[in-house]
């Protein structure tokens, strides 16, 4: 189950498929996994490798670097709350200090029940609109202790699941080259070269 | 409770305003290369784009030769807008000859703390973008594009992929674009969460599918060595966004907004204690601090008419700025001796009621947490930094560690670090650039913050820390 569905295979590949080395897809082919079971397994990483031509142990290697892979489950939503400096000059640690007082758990502790996690953050690039906090990587701008606690609120009843996929899905839309319009990646190697429009010529 | 809760950054918290609240980006009556269809709803879609003269630019490049349209960029001096400041077009041309494959990496790491801009331009303008990858592409011969957007900016990505989903069903990417014989494919590739990865080297190795490390230089260019070994050029996602409005108006028109060294806009996000925070494209070159603090275009001044303390002119890695200051434009040849940088254009504000310590520490931290590691005076010296201020911070440190904090920072940044000059202080400014023990510019960000905060309110630091106990050491028995 941990390893990659039959649809995430032929998904991975097509993403394998847009590089010219197909460890570049390391990163997109780990956030699909996180994406298939909420974080990452031992399983889904030894898959990855043998898709990208990689050990699991340098998947892995590759994987631990990176603050948005989980090794272990998180709640269903993972709240980021900045703590870099806009934020913390608007008052990102008193809305973290209340955020831990409300649930009731530490930064990087998860709910009882399973449904959020709380983490600090750092900057996420919404700086004039501090302090700012992400439901997995959904922004939520200016918010107070009031807006926090409605927001929770919201989690807890499901009225913001249409807008907040579970932790794990990135992007909703993604990338797709049709068959007929793609140029296609080739291995460096195979190139030698020149591309055909630098002939000093307009091209239309 | 309250003393668990330690003592707030500055006085007054959040001063409100409706929630969830639309990103503050505000016109003004200047002109816009980037930011011109930002008014609109739809921005971000192939219709409203093509509406307001999309790809038409990707359409002027492509009806002449390739080299004129690189003479065309070269003659309009883009500079880099991720930091470094470096003209694009002549980034173009560190390329070797006659070595191919060559690739376009797209730098939208954005994560320098203060700055958001390739955010916006890429949830409210993808195509923008994706007109200026083909329009790079095109010019220095690159044939494929890599357009690496931070893991953590969800909405970007999906407008992205959605409207590189539009463009090739209409033919603007892939294989002969608009009928012709250039054909280049654009990757849309998803980070994961690592500040480091924003330097040119580490995004790269983390393109390839490992921990984002920055390279051992030289070469110092990826342009030389870059993807899989291959002539690589990394741009920033505002650089190539300026490209569309560069084709269709000419470097002439360029040059002529801005000053010669610093010409057309650029994008600054204004964020802390100010009365209207937001991001601007502003005039470069001309427009100053002051302008930018205090005009009504602009921030409108400092939050309940409050004294300016201090601001961050040029992202978290810039030395500080105070009053003094305020005058300088926004033109590197002068921000830069006057001992800070320009960066990426996030101008933080601080104003009277600001813990200046503390408000270094969220700094100093942010850089320690994210050091990859791989240079040792940045591993264990920007742990130390954010250790000692820590304490310092909450009133455990004692005299012995202000000068331990500047000990640690020698030992990353050696010789004199940059700093403003101060007439109340008698300080005369000591310009950029600094040296360096490190591989790329994390380690020294960890140390700029501590360093201009001691420098210019050392006083705030001596209030904190209690006199060093000195034992004697004949007190044996005692």
């Amino acid at each position: 189950m941990a390893r990659l569905t039959e649809d995430n295979v032929r998904l991975a590949k097509e993403i394998i498929g847009r590089y010219p080395k197909p460890r570049s897809a390391t990163i997109p082919l780990l956030h699909l996994a996180q994406e298939q079971d909420g974080f990452i397994t031992n399983d889904a990483m030894a898959h990855i490798g043998e898709l990208v031509g990689a050990t699991s142990a340098e998947v892995y290697g590759t994987a631990s670097f990176y603050e948005m892979f989980k090794f272990e489950p998180v709640g269903k939503y993972l709240i980021n709350i900045c703590g870099t400096m806009s934020c913390a000059l608007m008052g990102g640690e008193e809305l973290m200090h209340h955020a831990e007082d409300r649930l009731g758990i530490k930064m990087g502790g998860t709910t009882a029940d399973g449904l959020i996690t709380l983490e600090r953050a750092e900057c996420q690039a919404a700086c004039t609109e501090a302090p700012c906090l992400q439901v997995n990587y959904r922004y939520r701008f200016r918010v107070t202790s009031e807006n926090f606690d409605t927001l929770v609120d919201q989690l807890q009843s499901g009225a913001l699941s249409d807008e907040i996929p579970p932790h794990g899905t990135m992007a909703r839309v993604r990338q797709h080259i049709p068959a007929d319009k793609g140029v296609g990646a080739k291995a460096p190697e195979d190139v030698s070269e020149g591309p055909a429009w630098l002939n000093g010529k307009a091209a239309l | 409770m309250a003393e668990r809760k330690g003592r707030a950054v500055s006085s007054t918290s959040n001063p409100g305003g409706t929630w969830p609240h639309a990103p503050g980006f505000y016109t003004g009556d200047r002109p816009k290369i980037v930011t011109s269809r930002f008014e609109f709803e739809d921005s971000y879609t192939l219709e409203r784009y093509l509406a307001t003269g999309g790809y038409s630019g990707l359409r002027a490049a492509l009806s002449q030769p390739a080299a004129d349209v690189h003479e065309e960029v070269k003659n309009a001096t883009v500079l880099g807008r991720g930091g470094a400041g470096f003209p694009a077009g002549n980034k173009w041309g560190l390329t070797p000859q006659g070595v191919w494959p060559r690739y376009l990496v797209v730098n939208g790491d954005e994560s320098e703390p203060g700055t958001y801009k390739d955010r916006l331009l890429m949830e409210r303008d993808p195509h923008q973008l994706i007109e200026g990858c083909l329009i790079a592409c095109y010019a220095a011969g690159l044939s494929q594009c890599f357009l690496y957007i931070r893991g953590e900016m969800a909405v970007a990505q999906e407008r992205v992929a959605a409207a590189l989903n539009e463009a090739y069903a209409a033919g603007y990417v892939g294989k002969n674009i608009l009928g012709s014989q250039f054909s280049v494919d654009i990757v849309l590739h998803w980070g994961a969460g690592a500040y480091v990865v924003g330097e040119e080297t580490a995004l790269i190795e983390s393109l390839e599918g490992n921990r984002g490390m920055p390279r051992l230089k030289p070469p110092y260019f990826p342009a030389a060595i870059g993807l899989y070994g291959q002539p690589t050029i990394v741009n920033n996602v505002e650089t190539l966004a300026n490209l569309p409005w560069l084709m269709n108006n000419g470097a002439t028109a360029y040059t002529a907004i801005g000053t010669p060294t610093s010409p057309g806009t650029r994008m600054v996000a204004v964020s802390g204690h100010v009365k209207r925070p937001g991001v601007y494209e502003i005039i470069n070159g001309t427009t100053t601090f002051r302008d930018l603090l205090y005009g009504e275009d602009f921030c409108q001044g400092i939050r309940n008419n409050n004294e300016l303390k201090a601001f961050v002119p040029g992202g978290g890695s810039a030395p500080w700025f105070t009053p003094d200051q305020l005058d300088l434009p926004f033109e590197a040849s002068q921000v830069g001796p006057a001992g800070s940088m320009l960066g990426s254009g996030a101008i933080m504000v601080m104003d009277s009621t600001t813990d200046i310590p503390r408000a270094a520490l969220t700094l100093t931290r942010f850089y320690a947490h994210e050091s990859c590691g791989k240079c040792t005076p940045c591993r264990e010296g920007g742990t130390w930094l954010e250790r000692i201020l820590s304490r310092v911070v909450d009133g455990k440190g004692t005299d012995a560690d202000l000068d331990q904090l500047l000990e640690v920072g020698e030992s990353i940044c050696p010789g004199a670090f940059p700093h403003a000059s101060n007439e109340k202080l008698g300080l005369t400014a000591v310009p950029v650039p600094y040296r360096m023990n490190t591989i790329c510019f994390v380690g020294p960000s960890a140390y700029a913050p501590v360093h201009s905060a001691l420098t210019l309110f050392r006083s705030e630091f001596e209030a904190r820390v209690t006199k060093r106990n000195l034992i004697p050491v004949t007190a044996v028995g005692q």
